[in-house]
């Protein structure tokens, strides 16, 4: 690892971690403070909920999940927060190497006396470290809302754990894949519409999956691999596809060193 | 010693060709001139030395190791110019050059101010707020502060003033009397014959020519112009090229007996007679033709 590469990477990152951390926060924030009325009014919150259709609900997850415990409003919110971590991890993995590409100043760096590892492990650790600092804030704000307005209730603090902790899994997965991805194509232009697409593309498999009761669809979506409603019920992670997921992680990271080996970087001119 | 050595190095960009089975090699202490028009594979073979891109068949070797191989080792000895300087925009010059600077061991604090105060560049100016010619001062600084023993400039003076090109030549002289090694790559031929030892020449790909810059513009073309009445066919004979005719004055290339040329001149009443060396520029196009 080159520490003025690290230092240099992370420095880029920071208002970006601001933001999305900023952001996490007030989503989370602004759910959990319905909570207490929520709770309060549960009754008639399921009536309403028992209207809508079936698929309806299977998209947003809500048929496993119980709006009324704390884990169960908790875990509804935390699908919409396992959005923005798939599409931020998924921005910096993609970004890694082929933001530079795109602003053609990848050539400074690479007529350096430093080896490509080299270089990729600088700039992927100071990835990792923006992700890490994005998860403890993500953590302190959500175990923060939940002490503020749990009312008093009693409430599985297992489940959150498990919930919280899946999102590292789901950051890494999104992570390791858009690096690979970006390291698969000659040139990326802009790094945001793969990313969209990348993460809601997921989500919708997943949500569609819902409906059908697609088993082999479910697999296809990172979203469905820790689905809250089934982390709450269960209270432990899916085993199988927790490893592959790891696997998936290594594996995709080990093609990217490869490829990264291996790649010619495009002239400006 | 050869401090570049190139052996049969094939590049494709997928079907689209880069260079074909180039061979050269670049002496110690010299000053190569690498000269062929846009897309003829300059800027390829430059990527190809510093393993910016990879060969698809071929050996290339600097400071006698594989290119390949040993890329991060050989970079430590090598300054890069390119053709068009592109650096983190938010950047300020001096933090730019600070950040350069540490990836080398020792102290580069003296250097920099040195070679920024020769090239009149200010330090504290934002990389995104520089005009395209300060931005290729940043680039020489860049490509020098580290004490290289090989240069690689591509096509470095475009977009510098007259002035700033020939500090940036002295500066050059002035490594290469400390025994650089440079690589010098241009389209523009005037600045090449001012400063290299050697010429190579590469067109489509390939190198037409390697010679000494003086063999070269000897290598016994004379440029012969000619004021006076004669007849249209007057000069075509063995020897003559790029024959052109404008009203009265005819100028030609001739290679062969000098004698020979003159006698036929003598056959006429001319009214002036020029004899001299051709340019490297029209030597060059004759390679084109």
């Amino acid at each position: 690892m080159n520490r003025a590469i690290y230092r240099y990477e992370l420095r880029q990152r920071w208002s970006s971690v601001g933001i999305w951390a900023g952001s996490l926060a007030a989503l989370l924030l602004t759910f959990m403070a319905l909570f207490p009325s929520f709770s309060a009014d549960m009754a008639a919150m399921n009536q309403v909920l028992d209207n809508f259709p079936p698929e309806f609900k299977a998209v947003f997850g809500l048929n496993a999940l119980n709006l009324a415990t704390l884990e169960g409003y908790f875990g509804f919110c935390f699908v919409f927060c396992q959005l923005c971590l798939a599409i931020q991890a998924a921005n910096y993995g993609l970004g890694l190497v082929s933001v530079e590409e795109d602003e053609l100043t990848a050539d400074f760096l690479l007529t350096r006396p430093l080896s490509r590892p080299t270089i990729l492990t600088s700039k992927l650790l100071a990835t990792l470290t923006s992700l890490l600092v994005t998860q403890i804030l993500f953590w302190a704000v959500s175990l923060a809302s939940i002490a503020m307005f749990r009312g008093e209730g009693p409430y599985e603090p297992r489940a959150i754990m498990l919930l919280l902790g899946s999102g590292v899994i789901f950051q890494l997965l999104f992570f390791s894949l858009g690096l690979m991805i970006s390291l698969m194509v000659r040139r990326m232009h802009s790094v945001t519409p793969w990313s969209l697409g990348l993460a809601f593309g997921t989500y919708v498999i997943g949500a569609f999956s819902g409906i059908l009761g697609d088993v082999k669809l479910e697999y296809l979506s990172p979203f469905k691999h820790f689905d809250p409603g089934k982390i709450i019920r269960d209270l432990q992670y899916d085993m199988p596809v927790l490893i592959v997921d790891v696997m998936i992680v290594v594996v995709a990271i080990s093609v990217s060193y490869w490829l990264y080996q291996k790649r010619d970087i495009a002239s400006p001119s | 010693m050869d401090v570049i050595q190139v052996n049969e190095l094939t590049k494709y960009y997928g079907k689209s060709r880069g260079i074909e089975n180039l061979s050269f090699s670049v002496l110690e202490g010299e000053i190569f001139g690498f000269i062929g028009p846009n897309g003829a594979g300059k800027s390829t073979t430059i990527r190809l030395l510093l393993s910016l891109i990879h060969p698809t068949s071929g050996l290339a070797s600097i400071f006698g190791k594989d290119v390949t191989k040993k890329g991060p080792e050989i970079r430590s000895q090598v300054g890069y110019l390119p053709s068009e300087v592109f650096y983190y925009d938010h950047m300020h010059v001096g933090e730019l050059l600070k950040y350069s600077a540490s990836f080398y061991p020792g102290d580069h604090k003296e250097r920099i101010s040195y070679l920024a105060e020769v090239m009149e560049l200010e330090m504290n100016r934002k990389i995104r707020d520089l005009s395209y010619g300060n931005k290729k001062k940043v680039g020489i600084v860049q490509g020098l502060l580290h004490n290289p023993t090989l240069l690689f400039l591509d096509e470095p003076t475009s977009g510098l003033d007259p002035l700033m090109q020939r500090k940036f030549f002295d500066l050059i002289r002035e490594e290469n009397k400390k025994g650089v090694t440079v690589f010098f790559s241009s389209h523009f031929l005037g600045e090449v014959q001012r400063l290299c030892d050697r010429v190579g020449i590469i067109r489509e790909g390939k190198m037409v020519e390697i010679s000494d810059i003086h063999t070269l513009q000897k290598n016994n073309y004379k440029k012969i112009g000619v004021l006076g009445r004669h007849e249209p066919a007057s000069f075509e004979m063995p020897g003559v090229s790029n024959l052109h005719r404008e009203g009265e004055w005819t100028q030609f290339f001739y290679s062969g007996d000098i004698n020979q040329v003159l006698q036929r001149v003598s056959g006429f009443e001319i009214q002036d007679l020029s004899i001299g060396e051709p340019t490297l520029e029209e030597i060059f196009m004759h390679y084109y033709e």
